[in-house]
């Protein structure tokens, strides 16, 4: 039996019809066609599909959509302010170097915006510690923590940060 | 001559803005209209012959457009060893054995998911079990379970390598060394699990998005599977989530989706769980390395015998190089006047093990370079100086394989010496710290061409156009490794063009020039890079006659590109803009466009590869003498890949290594009962997070490698070696626990010092 949903995904207000066994990373992917959250183990291990669900950090392949009835979710999609403008997260993500494949970098992005709304100054083990639960294969790491340090720097002070 | 403004620039890749806003397309985010999605049956059983398959009920369920066995499908074996076509062991389904859990047995194509793993539930197997072999011992045993019936040992195929007189050496040798040293399997782990999406056109031809290293491998193995031509067969790679070795052959979801793709005349999806990736999906080699070394009193290397098994699974996929390229790297590094290689690889009931960063490079060299730290304390001997003694040079040869061109040993050697402050730290850590060293040697790309391609081994095509921009098409696959980025550098620099002005098309078999091996060995750079730059001179020598006969400029007039300018050497007003300059050879040809084609094979080169990259590691641990955990401290790097052509992509695949090596030395590992992987999460199977990773620190050793693209050769691979021996040899010195068996765990530790 389906049930009937409204969540609002990074501003728009969307009306559906879920199973209940359905989690909010199949949502985003398949029915809304939101394919920046990736699915990289569907055990909650990875962290490539976070997003963030009033505010917090959550792995989209635990949660269930029928639980998102009411929600604000902000998903990769919504993270910069227009197409033309980028957030400072992933201005830094590019510019260090934090991305080489790119299957992780959404979730991390959104992680790394999870612990920032709240410490821009992050120490070098506080971000190691907020994106432990992203995995990443390719980068060893360094550059992403680098990265989300220097995007820390842009949001507290966001002109004189700039290159 | 300018100095570069593109080559050795931390230039951000290109992809990097649509990957940072989710906008870039992986297999898995490709939807087509009227898509089925795809599931595979596999065998529960390691070793099982199939007396029956009943599809009837499973095709009366709802949403269920088709199913497959072994029985629909051409009976046509592959493999990647296309030379050698007694090498290709598999079957896209099972046919009538099943030789591992997790083994293809029939496919599935439904509207939906979930209505194709309820059909799947339905699909009745009849097996009649097998005994099965699941180490190499037990499959070597007389009287074993055979695999496959075409090696009725098991061992599936062999290598040798011999130079010099091994007897004599050793009776030449003051000190000999005999020691078993075993390494396990360890997975790929990239972050995207393997998804694709084929297509039937309307002409009946088959396009394929899938999640590969390899477009072109998978296009003609999927060609000979379908019995197909394999200009019916378009490859296209989208972006892709790793590889690491891992997504280099033609795989049975890619044959089964275009099967069904043809059959229902519907796009049909498949998309691996994890779960499936972990318990039933390539990984890198366990070997049980057996290596004799001889020693002058003096340190110096008189010979080295060296036999590894390979346990590879139920199928050869990329084992006959394993065990080709162990052989090699036994013998690099170091001197050995006297040598001989046998390899054998061994067929088991386990999921088949494959190429993975390193290609047999890790296993060997956790066992070279750990026996050259036991000859160093047992000769009194320190280990930095043990290796200076017997370092290769530019110019070695190993006899028959491969020529030593550029080499940075020595120099990587006494910098890691230096930064990591080794001397002091080998006489003054306390008890329960150390400090190690681990070496490597890697290639830039294999030469030896099992896939039997009648094609370059890679190519490049340039469109050159009047409004001061260039179109580089060529089947390069950037996985993630950047290649894309560095080849547009090198196209950018060359040409005298900015980044932006350099537009790429990679990697579709139907577009892009033919023909390129893919990504693995550390190949792309070297050899797409040469190719590129064999293309972009033609170009260029048609741009420097239209400037030479615009301004009719004397014929030994150099001709430079530089700031999106075509001008006569020092005489900067005699030229035009690039555009312009296109724009006169067009109007010279009547109005054909500008377009040139490059191409590499290395030629003259031996049997492994044009180039060799070198490099040193030491790492710090303390290790808690009670629970037996590792801590890695800090690692120190010191390596020669030629030209850096982009410092941060060079970091970055470095630090990258560091992770995966520091995960086969302490973390990973398969826990196996029987054939059946236990741990297929990465809650149980673990890599290392952001938390573990150890500070580094790096220098890269200036060399100019003359076959390489403007002097590079290969970086990253290759060290994903050196990290579990310098752990280990870092533990001895900690604790004086000296591992032969990876990893390194808690357990073995406290065993080691006889705690358990």
């Amino acid at each position: 039996m389906k049930h009937d949903i409204s969540l609002t995904v990074n501003g728009d207000t969307y009306h559906l019809s879920v199973e209940p066994w359905r989690t909010l990373n199949e949502v985003l992917r398949e029915d809304l066609n939101l394919t920046g959250t990736k699915l990289g183990c569907g055990s909650g291990d990875c962290g490539a599909c976070t997003v963030m669900v009033d505010g917090k950090s959550v792995s989209s392949c635990l949660t269930l959509a029928v639980e998102m009835d009411g929600r604000q979710i902000l998903t990769v999609e919504g993270l910069a302010p227009s197409g033309e403008t980028l957030h400072p997260i992933q201005e830094a993500f590019i510019e260090k170097g934090a991305i080489q494949c790119g299957f992780c970098t959404p979730g991390m992005e959104l992680s790394a915006l999870n612990l920032l709304k709240t410490n821009p100054s992050p120490s070098d083990a506080q971000i190691r510690s907020a994106i432990s639960g992203n995995l990443c294969r390719c980068t060893g790491y360094n550059k992403i923590v680098d990265a989300i340090a220097e995007a820390g720097r842009r949001i507290k002070h966001p002109s004189k940060a700039r290159r | 001559m300018n100095a570069h403004s593109i080559i050795g620039k931390d230039i951000p890749r290109t992809d990097g803005r649509a990957k940072a806003t989710g906008q870039a397309i992986y297999a898995d985010d490709i939807k087509l209209p009227g898509m089925l999605h795809g599931k595979l049956l596999r065998s529960p059983l390691p070793h099982a012959r199939i007396l029956s398959i009943d599809t009837r009920r499973a095709a009366s369920m709802p949403g269920v457009h088709c199913i497959i066995t072994g029985q629909d499908i051409p009976r046509v074996t592959y493999g990647n060893w296309r030379l050698f076509p007694g090498t290709q062991d598999e079957y896209a389904l099972a046919m009538d054995k099943v030789r591992f859990i997790g083994d293809e047995v029939a496919a599935v194509a439904a509207v939906d998911r979930d209505a194709a793993e309820a059909a799947i539930e339905q699909i009745k197997v009849e097996y009649e079990e097998l005994p099965g072999v699941f180490d190499v011992a037990s499959a070597l045993a007389t009287g074993a379970p055979v695999v496959h019936d075409t090696s009725p040992t098991n061992i599936s195929i062999d290598r040798k390598i011999a130079y010099g007189d091994i007897d004599a050496g050793f009776a030449a040798s003051d000190y000999v060394r005999e020691d078993t040293f075993t390494v396990h399997a360890v997975s790929h782990a990239y972050m995207e699990p393997c998804a694709c999406v084929a297509q039937s056109d309307l002409d009946g031809r088959i396009t394929l998005w899938t999640s590969t290293q390899t477009p072109y491998i998978v296009q003609c193995l999927l060609a000979s599977t379908l019995n197909m031509r394999e200009n019916d067969i378009r490859v296209i790679k989208p972006n892709v989530g790793g590889g690491f070795g891992g997504k280099m052959e033609l795989r049975p979801w890619e044959f089964c989706a275009a099967f069904m793709a043809r059959q229902t005349g519907r796009p049909v999806k498949f998309t691996l769980t994890r779960e499936e990736e972990l318990a039933f999906g390539r990984r890198r080699h366990p070997m049980t390395v057996r290596s004799k070394v001889g020693f002058k009193n003096d340190g110096t290397l008189v010979a080295k015998d060296l036999h590894i098994y390979l346990d590879g699974g139920a199928y050869n996929a990329m084992g006959p190089t394993a065990t080709f390229l162990s052989g090699n790297f036994g013998a690099m590094l170091y001197r050995y006047p006297n040598y001989r290689y046998l390899g054998e690889h061994v067929y088991t009931n386990k999921p088949p093990a494959s190429a993975m960063r390193g290609f047999g490079a890790p296993q060997t060299l956790f066992a070279a370079e750990t026996q050259m730290n036991i000859a160093a304390e047992e000769l009194g001997i320190d280990p930095v100086e043990i290796r200076l003694k017997n370092a290769m040079v530019s110019g070695d040869e190993l006899p028959g394989v491969a020529t030593i061109s550029s080499c940075g040993f020595i120099e990587s050697l006494k910098e890691v010496r230096r930064i990591s402050g080794w001397s002091r730290k080998r006489k003054t850590l306390k008890p329960g710290r150390g400090v190690g060293i681990g070496c490597y040697s890697f290639i830039s790309g294999g030469v030896f061409n099992w896939f039997n391609t009648q094609y370059p081994f890679s190519a490049a095509e340039i469109r050159a156009f009047d409004d001061g921009t260039v179109h580089l098409l060529t089947m390069a696959s950037d996985i993630g490794q950047g290649s894309d980025t560095v080849l547009k550098q090198i196209l950018a620099e060359t040409l005298g063009l900015r980044m932006e002005d350099v537009r790429l098309t990679a990697a579709d078999t139907a577009m892009t020039p033919q023909a390129d091996l893919g990504t693995w060995g550390s190949r792309v750079t070297l050899m797409a890079g040469n190719a590129v730059l064999d293309a972009a001179g033609k170009i260029k020598e048609r741009l420097a006659g239209a400037v030479s006969a615009r301004f009719d400029l004397n014929v030994i007039f150099d001709i430079e590109f530089a700031d999106g300018r075509v001008f006569a050497a020092g005489k900067p007003d005699r030229g035009m803009t690039f555009g312009e300059a296109v724009a006169f050879v067009q109007k010279t040809q009547r109005g054909e466009p500008l377009v040139a084609r490059g191409s590499y094979t290395p030629r003259g080169k031996g049997l492994v590869s044009p180039a060799f990259s070198f490099g040193a590691q030491v790492a710090e641990v303390k290790v808690d003498t009670d629970t037996g955990l590792v801590q890695v401290e800090k690692m120190w790097t010191a390596h020669d890949c030629g030209t850096v052509l982009n410092p941060m992509a060079v970091e970055g695949q470095l630090e990258g290594s560091v992770q995966m090596g520091l995960g086969y030395a302490l973390s990973e590992q398969f826990v196996m009962d029987g054939g059946k992987t236990l741990n297929t999460t990465f809650l149980d199977y673990k890599i290392p997070n952001a938390a573990d990773m150890p500070p580094g620190e790096s220098v890269c050793i200036d060399t100019f490698e003359p076959e390489g693209p403007m002097g590079a050769k290969e970086a990253g691979e290759g060290l994903v070696s050196p990290t579990a021996p310098a752990i280990a040899e870092a533990v001895f010195h900690a604790t004086g626990y000296r591992c032969k068996d990876l990893p390194i765990t808690p357990e073995k530790v406290l065993k080691g010092l006889g705690k358990l």
